[in-house]
């Protein structure tokens, strides 16, 4: 099989791989393969060179960056003999939707658009069903917190999960669980007088200041969005700030009516 | 390089060659990110893009002469550049894009 044969699997398949491509310098177009649950394949024409490239290539690819990088001919640092492009294909950033409501299917229809690998996660079986849902790629009926204690240890920076549920009953576990995940990003849905209740439910169950800080909520920008639709622009812009770093207005950072 | 898988492959069961076209750097405003790539047939069909539309033309020549000449090259394309350049960028940034042959 050749190296693009490789690379054409793992990206149907959505495994993370990187390649790595010289594209100046000595071996002018060499490529090395890296996957971090296999041997690299190809070269880059030197062995030292390969192996730094492979490393940072791993690197990259935990990131998800795509990133021109300058080594010397085996591989040093601060030399730039040799210009390698490390393109990353991660897998897809992951969103996990609590509550299957009526703001789910358009949040999950947003999220499909924005490339995320989206799971939708109710207790009750008759509301949580592939029919109601058919653009997620996953549909569960499991209480949150049961989810999270398969799924949790997985999720990472780029993975989101937005609590949709209204209910105590449910948000109270599904915050509790998503704090203890390194998801970058937690929202949880419901005006300010149901998070102000929330926030002491929350307490109550052990969450400190640093927990809550990293709740959004109530969930998304301050853009006056009513829709299903609306709403779910918002949350999805929300998610976006918060991964560049960029300061729209949020809703808790306001005061006003959020409709 | 995944939305061209659909093109690349459909064109190499075709016999056809192909040559694939990436953004590596992207400075100052740029309209898309390092990893954009443009697949093109030995026929002159392209798939995918690496700007918003202002290159597309130019890099496609590119990717044909790497496919006549088999030897892969670095690209730049940018709004300081109109003397090296015919084609530039109308956001005024500079984009670097490797041309090569699909051949590995």
């Amino acid at each position: 099989m050749s190296l693009y044969e490789t690379l054409r699997d793992a990206l149907r398949a959505e495994t993370p791989v990187a390649l790595a491509t010289v594209v100046a310098g000595p071996g002018l177009g060499a490529k090395l393969l890296v996957r971090p649950d296999a041997g690299p394949l190809g070269s880059l024409g030197d062995a030292d060179l390969d192996r730094v490239v492979a490393r940072d290539a791993l690197g990259e690819l935990a990131a998800g960056q795509t990133i021109t990088r300058h080594y010397g001919p085996h591989g040093e640092a601060r030399q730039d003999e040799v210009t390698v492009f490390i393109e990353s294909f991660a897998a897809p950033p992951r969103m996990v939707i609590f509550g299957a409501v009526d703001f789910t299917a358009a949040l999950a229809r947003l999220a499909k658009l924005l490339g995320y690998r989206v799971t939708v996660c109710d207790a009750r079986a008759v509301f949580a069903t592939a029919a109601r849902f058919p653009m997620a790629d996953e549909v569960r009926v499991a209480w949150p917190d049961a989810y999270l204690a398969e799924v949790g240890p997985t999720l990472g920076r780029r993975d989101a999960v937005c609590v949709l549920t209204h209910d105590h009953k449910f948000d109270v576990p599904a915050l509790v669980a998503a704090l203890a995940t390194d998801a970058g990003y937690i929202g949880a849905m419901g005006s300010r007088r149901t998070h102000a209740d929330r926030v002491a439910r929350l307490r109550e169950a052990g969450v400190d200041d640093e927990g809550l800080a990293r709740i959004m909520a109530p969930i998304g920008l301050d853009i006056g969005a009513r829709t299903p639709e609306e709403t779910a622009v918002s949350i999805c812009g929300e998610i976006i700030a918060l991964r560049t770093g960029r300061h729209p207005p949020s809703l808790r950072e306001t005061s006003g009516p959020i409709h | 390089m995944k939305d061209v898988l659909g093109e690349i492959e459909r064109w190499r069961a075709a016999g056809r060659r192909v040559a694939v076209a990436r953004v590596v750097s992207v400075e100052g405003s740029g309209p898309r990110a390092p990893g954009a790539t443009m697949a093109v047939s030995e026929d002159g069909e392209a798939a995918g893009s690496v700007s918003g539309g202002c290159v597309e033309g130019a890099v496609l020549t590119e990717a044909l002469d790497v496919l006549s000449s088999g030897t892969p090259r670095l690209v730049s394309f940018g709004y300081s550049d109109d003397e090296a350049f015919a084609v530039g960028l109308t956001c005024g940034g500079t984009i670097t894009v490797f041309v090569e042959p699909l051949d590995w």
